[in-house]
């Protein structure tokens, strides 16, 4: 395991809680991730761009990007469609090009056709691959998710999940914001879970899996919905694989929990910060003082540094 | 931009002060409870993600309207599914009639773990 000068604590359950603090600000680009010898790790968008091209053969990378919430004009981010362009825009300027990016959902914040639209003007200007999941915010139309299957559900199953496979890597995009019971989490359903068992059943246990839905697929916290009430047996049909990593979205801030060979992680919005569980009364936007949003966004880079054991958070802010 | 129920504010009020006193014996047990006092319209308020009032128990025939004043959009679903509003963007209502006695549970479908109850009995 790698660590930096900057190396956060950990508490216990493997969560650095300064980071968390540092990360709340906010500031969201994309993530990027780079496969080698089955590990995935990522760094910030930002970090990212500022790393010398590789003189070696480049890795494979993809890219995850996440709650996007074209639309949204509150106060904790009156454009969102800006702060996504400017997203977009550090992904066109990085020096190794990914393979593809993945979007965990969220993108748009109402599910009306003018953000869909609008969102993928400017995911359109990436110029590589997308691969979405939906989050609850893409399925508010009439056909509750309708207009969400006809964009981003080709090829799909059920109401929006699929597999692919990459490099080697397989990729499962699951869908786990349908059909939420009262008082409950994130859902999969019975359906998904049985599609997800059949679909990993031919693979050998040596392949890498990479597994990316909205909501998280751990309990972050119960008492804000942030969790998924049958992720626990998603993820009983992933524990004979020695390489799984989990991308979600949702919280809108990078947490991180490694549970043995399952790195479980989160991406932070393009939109606007939400606040860490426990520091106020409810998930909603976080507003941040005039000026800082994009301060923040250079500031609160995070990478994820993978090696021979667990991964790592680790805050590093770009300014001072 | 209320759409549906240009008298909340001053019914929001009135459920504020609530009328204990009157509470029907059937619904002394429920708590919280505030009553609609003869009137047909009660309002909710959906505030940082919470409904507020979660528990009140109403005369049949009342309205009740639901307002959103949180910066993310909310909706109010029945949980055997007998109304179901359209998503609610900031300060966005919905109104429903409850004619039937009985007791709704219902959530946020966006949120499931925000969820209240309205109880309703005989006017």
């Amino acid at each position: 395991m790698r660590h930096h000068d900057d190396d956060p604590k950990l508490d216990a359950d493997g969560i650095a809680r300064r980071g968390f603090l540092e990360c709340m600000a906010w500031a969201g680009t994309g993530v990027l991730w780079s496969i080698g010898g089955g590990l995935p790790s990522s760094l910030g968008l930002t970090r990212a761009l500022a790393a010398e091209a590789p003189t070696g053969a480049a890795p494979f990378t993809f890219l995850q990007i996440s709650d996007s919430h074209v639309g949204f004009d509150k106060p904790a981010n009156p454009d969102a469609t800006a702060t996504l362009r400017e997203a977009v825009g550090r992904i066109a300027g990085l020096p190794v090009k990914p393979s593809f990016v993945i979007h965990t959902g969220d993108i748009s914040h109402l599910s009306k056709d003018k953000e869909f639209d609008d969102a993928d003007q400017i995911l359109r200007e990436v110029g590589l691959p997308m691969f979405f999941v939906p989050g609850e915010h893409d399925l508010l139309d009439e056909g509750r998710g309708k207009s969400y299957l006809a964009r981003y559900g080709k090829g799909s199953r059920g109401a929006g999940w699929y597999s692919f496979d990459q490099n080697g890597v397989h990729f499962v995009g699951l869908v786990n914001v349908v059909d939420l019971k009262a008082g409950g989490l994130g859902n999969l359903g019975a359906d998904q879970i049985a599609w997800l068992e059949r679909d990993l059943a031919g693979l050998p246990s040596s392949t890498p899996i990479v597994v990316f839905a909205h909501i998280p697929l751990w309990t972050v916290a119960a008492e804000w919905g942030w969790g998924t009430a049958d992720g626990a047996q998603a993820l009983g049909h992933l524990k004979r694989f020695g390489s799984v990593t989990v991308l979600n979205g949702h919280i809108h801030q990078v947490m991180q929990k490694i549970e043995g060979n399952v790195t479980f992680h989160t991406a932070r919005s393009t939109a606007f910060p939400q606040p860490v569980p426990g520091t106020a009364p409810s998930p909603g936007p976080l507003k941040v003082p005039a000026g800082e949003l994009r301060k923040l966004l250079g500031i609160a880079t995070v990478d994820v540094v993978s090696g021979d054991g667990p991964l790592a958070i680790v805050d590093r802010p770009l300014a001072g | 931009m209320i759409k549906v129920c240009p008298a909340t504010i001053a019914v929001a009020i009135l459920v504020a002060v609530g009328a204990p006193g009157v509470a029907p014996a059937s619904a002394a047990d429920a708590l919280p409870t505030a009553l609609s006092a003869g009137i047909g319209t009660v309002a909710v308020r959906i505030d940082n993600f919470t409904f507020t009032p979660t528990d009140i128990t109403v005369t049949a025939g009342t309205t009740v309207t639901w307002t959103n004043g949180d910066d993310i959009p909310h909706t109010v679903v029945a949980s055997d599914r007998s109304f179901r509003s359209p998503v609610l963007d900031t300060d966005e209502g919905f109104s429903f009639t409850f004619t039937a006695i009985g007791t709704f549970e219902y959530f946020c479908s966006l949120h499931p773990h925000m969820v209240g109850i309205i109880r309703v009995v005989a006017s």
